[in-house]
């Protein structure tokens, strides 16, 4: 029997392909961005940039993304060097309300725009 | 015949500092440390984005902030962990459906990482410095 804790691995295939996943979509994302973005930059081609709905559409998925990413990332490392389980548990929930609020932070400039 | 429950006695080495990391070690450490760096950076790059967003004089204030020098290096530190943990990641992605994975070829790609992140830091480094 594997001994399962709570602020151990999310066992099975799911994670790791999450991570992959999102990997792509970043990579994506990253590709677009270098061909959309203004050139010259200026304040109006920047905010007609992220004023249209589809690149709004593109930037969610990329918050999504990198908050989905972070999180497995951040939580692999706190497995490994903090073994205390108390310590591990804060530092898990930190990361968490941590990325969480940032997601909320990038929505509302997103459709602030 | 032998006796197959003794205990052999082997050699004890705790210290692993004569020990070389390999290339693809390296890669893979700096591919942690660059992550821990974004996720890091994060707050920082949100902060930009809205200000730039926000308004005119929003924009010209995050231009601003960005023309400090310790600013730019900031950035290009951050654009080095982006794509150096690209470049990694994209190797692991191809290491993950069995591209690369003799041991010569995935020393090569871990040397490949390196270069090209580094190559392309430079590049942009030279253009906004």
């Amino acid at each position: 029997m594997v001994n399962r804790i709570i602020v151990g691995a999310h066992y099975g295939l799911k994670d790791w392909l999450a991570q992959r996943v999102t990997a792509l979509l970043m990579i994506g994302y990253t590709v677009i961005f270098l061909v959309v973005w203004p050139r010259p930059m200026s304040y109006a081609g920047w905010k007609a940039l992220f004023a249209q709905g589809w690149m709004r559409f593109a930037t969610f998925l990329l918050v999504a993304s990198v908050l989905i990413h972070a999180w497995i990332g951040m939580r692999n490392v706190w497995m490994d060097y903090v073994k205390h389980t108390g310590v591990r548990l804060a530092l898990q929930v930190a990361t968490i309300l941590w990325l969480v609020g940032c997601g909320g932070w990038a929505m509302q400039i997103l459709w602030r725009v | 015949m032998p006796d197959l429950t003794a205990k052999k006695k082997r050699p004890l080495w705790y210290n692993l500092s004569p020990l070389n990391l390999p290339v693809p070690g390296l890669v893979s450490i700096f591919h942690r440390v660059s992550g821990v760096v974004l996720f890091l950076g994060l707050i920082a790059f949100l902060y930009l984005l809205d200000l730039s967003l926000a308004s005119e004089s929003g924009y010209a204030q995050a231009a601003g902030v960005l023309r400090a020098p310790i600013a730019k290096l900031l950035v290009i530190a951050s654009i080095w962990a982006l794509l150096h943990h690209m470049c990694a990641g994209i190797r692991h992605l191809f290491l993950d459906v069995d591209v690369g994975t003799s041991l010569h070829t995935a020393r090569r790609s871990a040397f490949a990482v390196f270069i090209a992140s580094l190559a392309l830091t430079a590049s942009i480094a030279v253009r906004i410095w």
